[in-house]
């Protein structure tokens, strides 16, 4: 049942869609995705107990995501949407999936495994309700920007996830995704050692950088902030208490006091609603905080192509050295072939044309490895995502900067409110 | 009466004196006498009043049949003196003076005054604070049985305070100029000839004389008296009880003032940050320059409008309330001599009983000039108390009523750099959504 002032989880998505999500009807029309086809929706939160990999008892939370074809809704058939259950982990898998699967886009990222930049009032407890609600929220955003994008929105594990509640996880592994992932150390060795990156995502790597740090300071600097705020208000509350005292020795003056006293305490009162409003501002930075991580590893993931096209091209460039060493006997540059077989004579002629003759397959196989059009691809295609995520965090962070200045006037609004009743009843003394 | 002396009470002539209503005290109760009868306006023995001095009530009366406004300040005797007044001083202008021997400020202390007790209407002399202490030692001395209102606090540690920091200055400037316009309004203590004397000469130092009698000397005095107060009159005892109790909630205010002071002050450290890391993530962008720097900005200007509102708390509301403190215990201390000239009396009247059923001497005088001093000072007293109530009353409407004003402003200035932004913002976006259509 629904009271009149609660909405539902799916009124409120509705609601945020345009704050969280930045899809507006003419994204929509733009490309086809799956968002034009069906409504998507993170509905509700539940505790589950189950047995862990260990066999060990725990809790957790599913979450149920709801789905409905979007020409039902156009109609307005009531229909009952289709639905199943998932967990945090079954999001992060499909998330790792779409990243080493589309190595080329900024793939939206998830709401935060653990609280942080908690300050003081708030739980960084994983099973508090409002963490809880908030990561719900989260992760309807996760599947509303996936669902609107005009490249993930297609893929087949992606549709999986939102339809078929069992076997999905198997599903996922045989695709054998994990087996294409990039180590973290060739990533890491190819961007020191690449020679000559793409400029654009050199400057985009160090864009990512500054982005990612420069939320993190906001974040942190709000939270300490939010804290400090808390604590002035709060001390409001004391004067409540001793107006209330101090009304009930006078006698004309008690009246006023003692309600300005009450309005006070509702002064007090008023930072929980104002700093949980605020959260939601936090959660809007720190989903572009950890964007920012996703387009630093789409930079990244074109160093280690171009590091790998750069290698590979430098091994095609010293076998054919080899060979033509080999066919022609003219050592050109120091080798250590050229070393022994000074030192301990020149090989038998069966030998070197064995030698040869791998060389050549080396060679072949060599010429198809370099295929410049690796690189290529992927910077293509990279820029096209890369450009679309700008345009979109533009967007989204200045549609977040006003809302946040909504929220300061509404703040304002209320403690002018709070004192001129104070004030009133201070009159009236 | 006559105007030109000072005020003095009716005489003990056909009724004792205990049964004269005292022309101060019953201010109140007289005013909801019937418009246009005027059975009190005159003493009860039968002299008429002059209507020119402020607090006579066939004046009030006369007021209040020709203005309807003031029917709500009716229960207000403050509102009733600022409409009477006709005595005006003013303390302002601070000024340094540096000697060999020391260096001092000075104020200038300005009357205007259509009373015959002064030569001139108008006066401008310049006093330091020494002057003022004078004025109310003086005071306490020549009126015992009136409440004097404070001074601001006389000695401060060298080390810690500034004595000429333009703060101090101004604070103690505000309490002096408290101090003389409570004197001022006072409907007896305006009249004392010190109070001439102080508004009026040149040159105070000639007239000071003994400047340093201490106010140690006066509480010997006291001590010195050695009666013990049999039964205090339940009135008295309930105004102690209120001063002290009073005087705890003022302490705790105090407390909380200061508390919120310094919690603003440590939530203006980090909104400071905070307001930087958003002109620093501007620099790194294009199209969100504007609105991050516009947020950075907003952030400063409430950062601003935080500090002027800590600045008007310390300068404005806390002295007060410092000060209320000092006029409780100006109080407590004319309650005390309240108490030592009843007992006073009550132990002469005793010794004289008893002589009396031995000697069957008459009563002695002065057992009668005691009972006299002690009538005159609970009516006195009385009366001062209810002007106490009702300035402290007034004090705090204001200083609250002020408290509130600093927070409502504080908030305003806020509100409009934040709603100005969203103009700002606004606006850039319809410029880009036509351009993008264009």
């Amino acid at each position: 049942s629904q009271s009149a002032n609660v909405m539902s989880p799916r009124e409120l998505s509705l609601r945020f869609l345009p704050m969280l999500c930045g899809v507006t009807a003419q994204m929509l029309e733009e490309g086809s995705t799956l968002l034009r086809r069906m409504e998507i929706c993170v509905a509700e939160a539940e505790k589950r107990n189950g047995k862990n990999t260990v066999n060990m008892q725990e809790t957790f939370t599913v979450y149920l995501v709801e789905t409905r074809p979007m020409d039902a809704v156009a109609e307005g058939r009531n229909q009952a949407p289709d639905s199943l259950w998932r967990r945090y982990s079954e999001f992060e898998l499909l998330r790792n999936y779409l990243l080493v699967t589309y190595p080329y886009i900024v793939v939206p990222p998830l709401p935060e495994k653990r609280a942080e930049f908690v300050w003081h009032k708030l739980s960084a407890d994983n099973m508090d309700p409002d963490f809880v609600e908030r990561r719900r929220v989260g992760l309807e955003n996760f599947l509303l920007r996936v669902a609107s994008h005009p490249v993930l929105s297609n893929d087949k594990i992606l549709h999986h996830f939102l339809i078929e509640e069992h076997g999905w996880k198997e599903v996922v592994y045989e695709t054998g995704f994990q087996a294409k992932a990039d180590s973290r150390l060739r990533a890491l060795s190819a961007t020191f050692r690449v020679r000559n990156p793409d400029k654009r995502f050199m400057e985009m790597k160090h864009y990512s950088d500054e982005l990612q740090s420069h939320t993190s300071q906001l974040l942190r600097a709000r939270a300490r902030v939010a804290d400090r705020l808390y604590g002035v208000y709060k001390v409001h509350g004391n004067y409540g208490r001793v107006f209330s005292e101090w009304s009930a020795m006078e006698k004309e003056m008690g009246d006023g006091l003692q309600s300005a006293g009450h309005h006070m305490d509702a002064y007090a009162a008023s930072i929980d609603d104002i700093l949980e409003e605020e959260e939601h501002y936090a959660d809007q930075l720190k989903e572009y905080l950890f964007y920012a991580e996703a387009l630093r590893a789409v930079c990244r993931k074109h160093e280690l192509t171009q590091f790998e096209f750069e290698m590979a091209s430098q091994e095609l460039v010293s076998k054919k050295q080899q060979h033509e060493e080999l066919s022609t006997g003219i050592v050109r540059t120091f080798s250590f072939k050229g070393m022994t077989n000074k030192l301990f004579g020149q090989e038998a002629p069966e030998q070197r044309e064995a030698r040869l003759k791998l060389l050549e397959d080396l060679i072949a196989e060599g010429e198809e490895d370099v295929q410049e059009k690796t690189v290529e691809e992927h910077v293509e295609r990279a820029w096209v995502d890369m450009h679309r995520f700008k345009e979109q965090k533009d967007k989204d962070l200045r549609e977040a900067l006003i809302n946040y200045a909504v929220m300061q006037i509404s703040m304002c609004k209320k403690g002018i409110q709070m004192w001129s009743n104070a004030k009133e009843c201070f009159l009236k003394m | 009466m006559s105007v030109g002396a000072p005020r003095s009470l009716a005489s003990s002539g056909q009724k004792p004196i205990a049964e004269i209503l005292h022309p101060l005290s019953a201010a109140e109760e007289q005013l909801s006498v019937t418009v246009g009868g005027d059975k009190e306006a005159g003493l009860t023995n039968g002299t008429p009043v002059e209507t020119s001095s402020p607090a006579s009530t066939s004046s009030l009366l006369n007021r209040l049949q020709l203005d309807d406004d003031l029917e709500a300040d009716i229960r207000d005797p403050y509102a009733e003196a600022a409409e009477t007044r006709d005595l005006f001083v003013t303390v302002d202008d601070p000024k340094k003076h540096v000697s060999t021997m020391e260096t001092y400020i000075t104020y200038r202390v300005s009357t205007k005054t259509s009373r015959v007790e002064f030569d001139l209407p108008e006066y401008c002399v310049r006093r330091r604070y020494q002057d003022f202490d004078w004025l109310r030692i003086k005071l306490e001395d020549s009126q015992p049985t009136h409440l004097i209102p404070p001074l601001p606090e006389k000695f401060v540690m060298k080390g810690v305070v500034d004595r000429f920091s333009e703060d101090f200055v101004e604070t103690r400037m505000k309490a002096l100029d408290k101090f003389l316009k409570r004197v001022a309004d006072h409907p007896v203590l305006s009249f004392n000839p010190h109070l001439n004397t102080f508004l009026t000469t040149k040159d105070l130092n000639k007239r000071q004389g003994l400047a340093l009698l201490s106010k140690v000397g006066e509480s010997v005095k006291h001590v010195a008296g050695g009666y013990k107060l049999r039964a205090r009159p339940a009135e008295f005892g309930a105004m102690g009880e209120y001063l002290d109790t009073f005087n705890q909630k003022l302490g705790t205010i105090d407390r909380i003032a200061q508390r919120i002071l310094k919690e603003q002050s440590e939530y203006l450290t980090e909104l400071r940050e905070y307001g930087t890391v958003y002109s620093s993530w501007a620099g790194s962008e294009d199209e969100l320059r504007r609105p991050l720097e516009g947020v950075g900005g907003c952030v400063t200007t409430c950062c601003g409008a935080l500090e002027d509102l800590g600045d008007g708390m310390s300068q404005d509301i806390l002295p007060v309330l410092r000060e209320y403190v000092l006029y409780i215990e100006s109080m407590k201390s004319v309650l005390r001599k309240r108490d030592q000239s009843q007992a006073e009396y009550e132990g002469r009247l005793e010794a004289a009983v008893l002589r009396k059923q031995e000697d069957r001497t008459p009563m002695p005088l002065e057992v009668e000039k005691c009972q006299d001093k002690v009538e005159c000072f609970n009516a006195d007293l009385k009366a001062d108390w209810e002007r106490w109530q009702s300035n402290k009353r007034h004090d705090f409407k204001q200083l609250l009523t002020g408290m509130a004003d600093k927070n409502i402003n504080h908030y305003e200035k806020c509100q409009a750099a934040w709603e100005s932004l969203i103009t700002l913002l606004q606006d850039k976006q319809t410029e880009d959504k036509t351009s993008e259509t264009n």
